[in-house]
């Protein structure tokens, strides 16, 4: 019977769910559970109703299995967009507080809902849907473990979904970007796990012989993230039927080790995972070797080894002791050139291909994610140095930073994987269209710089202002004052957020149209000049 | 697959291994990458050897430089309090009114309390000191508890209302709502609108004013002017805590709103009191 183990277990699974609606100690806690019993018992509605009792089709183990990878696909566009909407919305909620709606609606808890919604939501599933599909073609082998990846898949918009509702009932543990109670965190754990099981099975059984550079990528993510996040929640539940743990840590160990998760959650997840993406798709799309293996190896050890020490840099100037402040700062400054390898290889496998950035508007999209990605590793050594850190700490400087990388390099390098990626893995001859590719590129490139810069100016302008003293040593500025201030950048700020939102709708429509097979009759791109060899004679 | 590959477009040998049409270059790595790898690399250890890095067995290497974030803070501190340090030491040593006498002291009385203010008072008094509704405006001199120097340090130390400190200030109008009839409070709010503004039905005046002298003259006087002695408003100038009109003043005679400031001496020490008094005071509405 199709699904037949998969019904029985989610029956199991919904039941126990409903038991713990009825017996949770905590309201929040129950209410969180008859969300999960719905859920739950709706996948195994709808698998009920698609099961068959013939024997099924035996399955071609030389083919690639992309069910999963197209589904990770339509949710990776399906989350973008509602993180991004979300990040709209808390924008415009700063800009005008009269916008919280309390309690469910309020900043406090669309906050999470937006960094968790782009973070692990749409970049979660572009990372998982390119790995899978990276994996299968650089390995020449079927995805390992039968039907692992469909559990991989869904037990991760299952967490997705536990994580964003129970944001919105004020369930958090209050870690930033792991803001999960200790329920989802281990269904995550066993969810992430299954992961690693399912990548590298599918490396071991490659028919390759060495493993393409693109896998150390995928590989040193799903690994320390597993760690990550392993470590970062370990705690106690107050009840094991109620909503509320507490850390196993505590004072200052407790907040090093949040930073040691979070900045390796921008590490290993923002960076590494999305490196990942570029040694693949950025070479495919623009049909180059990669410029060089050597710079490969040396900038991703050098990255595993620098990065995971750099997380004291978020607690400069705390009670972190100083010497750890030191390190994390030193670290940092190390990690520049790391960085920028990956950048170099990015930018330097369009050597011979430049031309293709005035045709190819998915190459523009790859490469002015790169472009973004050197920027802001660039400016994150700069502000992991104490003295400026002093002044960007705790501004709108931070946000600024974040987002040029967020929607600059993840977002970028996303969507162009998701352009190279749909019509293959649909059969589709091209997208929809490459009109609206090049218009969705204008628009996000466009609300980047407004958001970058509107941040850049007000941070500073916050820092300045929160450190301006008169000649006796007093304070000038209240901090409503500040905040007052800062008024008209949380409107342009809202204003590039939402430029930057349009075009990803208008990806979304061009995904749909592609993925219905139907394409629009326009003027073609300029077709490419024809690449001339090197001067003959050269080695 | 390891065979000898040539990219045709740069020249440059691969590694003979191919993924998925994926090909590497045999590029070296750039010389300004090495360089400037080494420099960060270099100027890491010269720099965790000047300041605080290594941890070892029990404690943390110290850096050649000595240098210590607690220590900077301890010496900015000790530096602020030198410059400073006669100023407060004559604020603590004088009252409110003395300060005001010093030109030198009170400017700087009026610095500090400023700063102070920021941090403190802004969230209901406003960064202008301006008020809003049912926060007084420190600016003028409609004072409900008296506006000179020592009256105002007064009520910051102790507060109004407030519970934990018994020497706070009190008082408390009754809920009238319970006491008169509503035609009653819609003439005495029709009579207390009139002493300031216009009212829509002047009938109502005459006999409001009866009920004004038979229930409010107590505290708020035969003249309606207020009495300080219990925080009691004038009535008859236009400047209203809870809103003007006879509407907002009948709400306020049914069932008067009744704030809370708390007590600051706990928090803020005696010194900060004063330096905020003076700063009150000097905002325009001193006495």
């Amino acid at each position: 019977m199709k699904f037949g183990t998969e019904i029985v277990l989610l029956s199991v699974f919904a039941f126990a769910a409903l038991v713990a609606a009825g017996f949770g100690v905590d309201e929040p806690f129950r209410r969180h559970m008859w969300v999960l019993f719905f859920a739950v018992a709706g996948f195994t509605a709808i698998l009920l109703r698609n099961t068959e009792f013939k024997p099924a089709a035996p399955i071609d183990p030389s083919a690639h299995m992309d069910g999963p990878i197209r589904y990770g696909a339509i949710a990776t566009v399906f989350w973008g967009v509602v993180g991004m909407l979300v990040g709209v919305v808390i924008a415009l909620q700063l800009a005008y507080p009269d916008l919280n709606i309390q309690p469910w609606f309020n900043f406090g808890r669309l906050r999470p809902l937006h960094t968790s919604g782009v973070v692990f939501a749409f970049g979660g599933n572009a990372l998982l849907c390119t790995s899978l599909y990276v994996v299968q073609r650089t390995c020449r082998a079927r995805l390992f473990g039968g039907d692992l990846a469909w559990f991989v898949f869904w037990g991760y918009q299952l967490f997705i979904v536990m994580a964003a509702t129970g944001y919105l009932l004020g369930i958090t543990e209050g870690r930033e970007y792991a803001e999960p109670e200790w329920y989802v965190d281990v269904w995550l754990t066993i969810v992430w796990v299954a992961y690693l099981i399912l990548f590298l099975g599918t490396i071991l059984k490659r028919k390759e012989p060495h493993i393409y550079v693109a896998n150390w990528f995928y590989l040193s993510f799903i690994v320390t993230i597993a760690m990550l996040h392993v470590v970062n929640n370990l705690s106690m539940p107050v009840s094991f039927l109620g909503s509320k743990s507490y850390s196993a840590f505590s004072g200052v160990q407790d907040a090093l080790t949040q930073w040691w998760y979070g900045h390796n959650a921008v590490g290993f997840f923002l960076t590494a995972g999305f490196l990942g993406m570029m040694y693949y798709f950025v070479p495919k799309q623009a049909n180059r070797p990669v410029y060089s293996y050597r710079l490969s190896i040396v900038h991703f050890w050098a990255i595993i080894f620098l990065y995971i020490w750099a997380g004291p840099h978020h607690l400069h100037y705390t009670a972190l002791p100083d010497w750890a402040q030191t390190l994390g700062m030193a670290f940092s400054i190390m990690l520049w050139m790391p960085s920028w390898g990956g950048m170099i290889n990015g930018l330097m496998t369009l050597s011979g291909a430049w031309d293709k950035l005035r045709t190819d508007p998915i190459i523009r999209m790859m490469v002015m994610a790169v472009a973004f990605y050197g920027m802001s590793t660039f400016e994150g050594p700069i502000m992991a140095i104490r003295a400026v850190n002093s002044l960007s700490h705790y501004t709108d400087w931070t946000i600024g930073h974040v987002h040029s990388g967020a929607l600059g390099w993840v977002g970028m390098i996303s969507f162009g994987a998701i352009y190279y990626m749909v019509p293959k893995l649909w059969n589709r001859h091209r997208l929809y269209s490459l009109r609206l590719v090049t218009w969705h590129f204008w628009l996000a490139t466009l609300g980047i710089v407004v958001y970058a810069s509107v941040m850049w100016v007000s941070g500073i302008m916050q820092g300045l202002m929160w450190r301006e003293y008169d000649q006796q040593g007093f304070l000038v500025y209240s901090f409503a004052e500040t905040v007052a201030a800062m008024h008209p950048y949380y409107v342009m700020r809202a204003i590039g957020g939402a430029m930057y939102l349009s075009g990803a709708l208008i990806m979304a429509w061009n995904i749909t149209m592609t993925i219905l097979g139907h394409q629009r009759e326009e003027e073609p791109m300029p077709s490419p000049v024809a690449i001339r060899p090197a001067r003959s004679g050269a080695r | 697959m390891s065979d000898e590959h040539i990219d045709e477009v740069s020249g440059v040998s691969t590694t003979g291994h191919e993924w998925d049409g994926i090909r590497e270059l045999n590029n070296p790595l750039p010389r300004w990458w090495v360089i400037t790898f080494y420099v960060t690399i270099a100027w890491a250890l010269v720099y965790t050897t000047a300041y605080p890095a290594w941890p070892m067995l029990t404690s943390a290497t110290k850096g050649m430089l000595g240098y210590s974030s607690r220590k900077d803070v301890k010496n900015d501190l000790a530096a602020a309090e030198a410059a400073n340090g006669k100023y407060v030491a004559a604020i603590q040593a004088n009252s409110v009114s003395e300060i005001l006498t010093d030109d030198d002291l009170r400017e700087f009385a009026v610095a500090a309390g400023a700063a102070a203010f920021k941090v403190n008072c802004t969230q209901c008094h406003g960064s202008g000191a301006q008020g809003s509704k049912g926060f007084p405006n420190l600016n003028d001199d409609d004072w409900l508890w008296g506006g000179s120097p020592d009256q105002i340090q007064q009520t910051i130390t102790h507060g109004l209302r407030f519970a934990s400190d018994p020497d706070t200030r009190l008082s408390e109008m009754p809920a009238f709502g319970d006491i008169i009839a509503a035609d009653q409070i819609a003439q005495v709010s029709a009579y207390v609108a009139s002493l300031s503004g216009k009212v829509r039905d002047a009938s109502l005046i005459q006999p409001g004013a009866k009920v004004f002298a038979e229930n409010c003259v107590a505290c708020h006087g035969d003249n309606a002017k207020g009495n300080r002695e219990f925080g009691a408003p004038d009535l008859t100038d236009a400047i209203w805590l809870y809103g003007s009109g006879e509407t907002a003043i009948a709400a306020q005679v049914r069932a008067p709103k009744q704030g809370i400031m708390p007590a600051w001496v706990g928090r803020l020490g005696e010194i900060k009191v004063k330096e905020l008094a003076v700063y009150v005071h000097s905002l325009g509405g001193g006495e």
